[in-house]
């Protein structure tokens, strides 16, 4: 395939799965700021989410304060920020017309669907409607095209590619999700009750409470949060899971030139097949998580070496 | 020449011609709200599909769909088998004379054609003299406009063997059209065009360079801003091959590759649909970013084939459509089969003195224009617009040819005000390669949806049909 069609097809999948993310991301933080709490406390959570996406200096030149509405704006609507969710979508569907001829034509129709549907609102009107129901929409919207594509693509490169892109964002937002929620959740003193709504929030943002309730049969503990979307290699979000696809695409699309690349996507996931979570806790939650980050980060510049810019 | 107009389903004494007759009891019986609604049913499927003209931003009005007819324009077999073969002939030539242009000018040196409006014509390509190509073929895909005038004759308007486009539209109007109206295409036998694609990349196979067995072909476009950018995404999915842009491709040991994820892959005949000046930045326009540095050297080293060839635009230029007959008589020894339009050249001192005389009733057209664009149709034209244009010819005759106005036949084609005539002409697509070539039967049929217009440039606000070639 040529490199400039899998470069397309990639990243088409990764803002596709980057607003997926993003809207689950917001969502939890949006149920979260419903528990009650002080106001500096809250928008101390909004002030994360900029950071963690390294927002905070762009967001300050448009906005004059961190609150609730500023931060839901900036990251839902505001097309001059390119991490929102408006952004995201309009970049899939850019990549998808660059190669929507090697997409079939429900896979086009269904990103073009969404874009136009997203950009025919204004914010003010998906606040109307209750922000909530965006973020369903976005991941409904994602759900459509993932469906698509599973079911019309032939299984070639082109989907390889494709399902590379989507697990190695996966991979990363579900480790910047956890990292962030986890240290909210770890500086609230607070063990009663509304602890219980937090967990709860995060892992149903993550779709994974009823997979807990299934897997654990037990209260909700941080640890067995973090073992469930870290290490469990059944639960599709996990890194576990995120590392395994990427080792499984990788060895189908490899080249001449990939097997370095092959070899670190190697050692991350059996660093994750073989670890335990008191090991993981023990050596600190965060500076896991951002390892991680790092070692993903690191895969995508291997894959684009490799692959997307190829002699 | 007569300004009545010829119709291509009436004929004034006798009423519906034949070819029509069945279609006309169709539409007779359908009820006009039916129409109405198929009519949106064809609009919405476009769009949805986005068969548009230039997709690309945010702004409305840049995507935009071509306007297609319902009525079908239907050319009885014999006509067909006419028009066929006289198309082939007139290729034939172009290509004979495109060989020998870039060899041995035999056609120059006997005086067949003046060597200056060879030589010097901005569109022939030094870099291509003695340049040899697979079975002496330069126009591998040739669009050739096709009008019938008052009387029913036809004439060729232009040879197109640059980068003709369209041949999507032509594809997609028959789909729409046996979508709407199944029951249409059991009550008439219409040969089928939906094979094109395949007869394209068979025909762009058999030129591949000598000694490469299994050749990988490619679609070369400008990128997604092109106007035909549609078209071309349509004709490599439909052919299955790579739709390349120019910095997908790149020259090594005078030899073209691709970047594919699986490293270099060797490109052996390149389908382009960039201009001559686009393709190598080292040779033509140096500020090219759309086309592939070296890409002369592979082509002029044999490695690659190019379709079509460099330099065929001196063939298609307005200033030597006029001598393509005698190039007939010249290097087939036949007679033309199809017409010429009368054409003066105004370099000459007595054709522009003539035209001078006559603008109200002429159409003069740049010699290097296209689309549409840079004419002046006398008869719909104000004094003003005479005048002016005018001051244009006389500041520079040589780039300028006029011809009469033709009284383009019309087709009854559904508009805003019900079922109206409008004026069309015929785009058929000749292949050429080394078995012969392949044709579909037909073509782009382009309609003028404005009342009297006689422009069917889409750029200018035309429509297609679906053009049905009935077999016998």
């Amino acid at each position: 395939m040529l490199s400039r069609t899998a470069d397309h097809l990639y990243w088409l999948a990764r803002y596709t799965e980057r607003a997926e993310n993003l809207a689950r991301l917001l969502d939890v933080s949006y149920q979260m700021s419903l528990v009650p709490q002080s106001i500096a406390a809250q928008n101390e959570n909004w002030r994360a989410i900029l950071a963690l996406n390294s927002l905070e200096s762009a967001f300050a030149e448009s906005y004059s304060g961190v609150n609730v509405d500023n931060v839901l704006r900036f990251m839902v609507a505001d097309a001059s920020n390119p991490s929102s969710i408006y952004s995201c979508l309009r970049a899939a569907r850019e990549n998808a017309h660059a190669v929507r001829g090697t997409l079939t034509a429900e896979m086009w129709e269904s990103i073009n669907a969404t874009w136009i549907e997203v950009r025919q609102q204004t914010f003010e009107q998906i606040l109307a409607r209750g922000i909530s129901e965006f973020f369903d929409w976005v991941k409904l919207r994602s759900a459509v095209t993932r469906g698509v594509t599973f079911g019309t693509m032939l299984k070639d490169d082109a989907l390889h590619f494709i399902r590379l892109g989507g697990l190695l964002e996966r991979g990363d937002n579900t480790a910047r999700i956890l990292d962030m929620q986890y240290h909210v959740l770890r500086q609230s003193d607070d063990e009663g009750a509304s602890d219980f709504y937090r967990w709860g929030a995060l892992l149903r943002s993550l779709s994974a409470f009823q997979v807990y309730r299934k897997v654990y049969r037990d209260a909700i503990t941080p640890a067995r949060v973090a073992e469930l979307l870290i290490l469990r290699m059944d639960l599709p979000r996990s890194l576990h899971a995120c590392a395994d696809g990427i080792v499984r695409m990788l060895q189908l699309i490899a080249n001449d030139a990939s097997a370095e690349t092959q070899r670190q996507a190697g050692v991350l996931h059996a660093r994750l097949h073989f670890a335990r979570i008191d090991d993981v806790l023990a050596g600190g939650l965060h500076e896991y998580l951002t390892d991680f980050m790092d070692r993903i980060y690191e895969l995508g510049d291997g894959i684009n070496r490799d692959f997307l810019i190829a002699a | 020449m007569s300004t009545a107009f010829y119709n291509e389903m009436y004929d004034s004494d006798a009423g519906l011609r034949p070819h029509y007759r069945a279609f006309a009891e169709w539409l007779d019986a359908m009820p006009a709200e039916r129409l109405e609604r198929k009519r949106a049913e064809a609009d919405t499927a476009f769009h949805r599909v986005g068969i548009t003209f230039a997709v690309y931003g945010e702004e409305a009005g840049t995507e935009r769909l071509i306007p297609f007819d319902i009525i079908p324009r239907i050319i009885p077999a014999a006509e067909w088998a006419q028009l066929e073969a006289g198309l082939r002939q007139r290729v034939q030539a172009l290509n004979a004379f495109l060989h020998d242009i870039y060899h041995e000018q035999a056609i120059l040196k006997a005086g067949c054609v003046p060597a200056e409006q060879v030589l010097n014509n901005a569109q022939f390509r030094r870099e291509m003299i003695g340049v040899d190509v697979p079975s002496g073929i330069y126009a591998h895909i040739a669009g050739v406009d096709i009008v019938r005038a008052g009387a029913g004759e036809s004439y060729v308007l232009e040879d197109n063997l640059r980068v003709p486009s369209g041949v999507s539209y032509m594809i997609e109007d028959r789909k729409m059209m046996m979508r709407l109206f199944p029951e249409l295409f059991s009550r008439h036998m219409i040969a089928p065009v939906q094979h094109y694609p395949d007869l394209l990349l068979d025909n762009l196979r058999t030129v591949a360079p000598t000694g490469v067995a299994n050749p990988t072909v490619v679609l070369l476009t400008p990128g997604a801003y092109n106007s035909a950018y549609f078209e071309h995404t349509f004709l490599a999915q439909q052919m299955g091959i790579e739709l390349v842009e120019g910095r997908d491709l790149f020259v090594r040991d005078e030899t073209v590759f691709m970047r594919t994820t699986q490293g270099p892959q060797r490109v052996d005949v390149i389908y382009r649909r960039l201009d001559d000046d686009f393709l190598d930045p080292l040779v033509f326009n140096k500020d090219s970013m759309l086309g592939v540095p070296g890409l002369l050297s592979a082509y002029r080293a044999g490695h690659v084939t190019l379709a079509n060839a460099i330099g065929t635009g001196v063939a298609d230029d307005k200033s030597v459509y006029p001598y393509v007959p005698d190039m007939i008589r010249f290097y087939l020894g036949e007679e033309p089969q199809l017409n010429n339009v009368p054409t003066w050249m105004l370099r000459k001192p007595e054709d522009l003195r003539y035209v001078l005389a006559h603008l109200p009733e002429l159409v003069v057209k740049e010699v290097h224009g296209a689309g549409g664009y840079g004419m002046l149709v006398g008869p719909a034209a104000s004094r003003s617009e005479i005048e002016a244009f005018r001051a244009r010819i006389i500041a520079a005759p040589e780039k300028y040819i006029a011809q009469p106005t033709l009284a383009l036949s019309n087709c009854p084609t559904f508009v805003d005000s019900g079922i109206a005539p409008r004026h069309l002409d015929l785009r058929p697509f000749v292949l050429s390669g080394k078995r012969g070539g392949g044709m579909v039967p037909g073509g782009l049929t382009r309609v003028a949806l404005r009342a009297g217009s006689l422009v069917v440039n889409s750029s200018q606000g035309g429509g297609t049909k679906d053009t049905w070639v009935l077999e016998n």
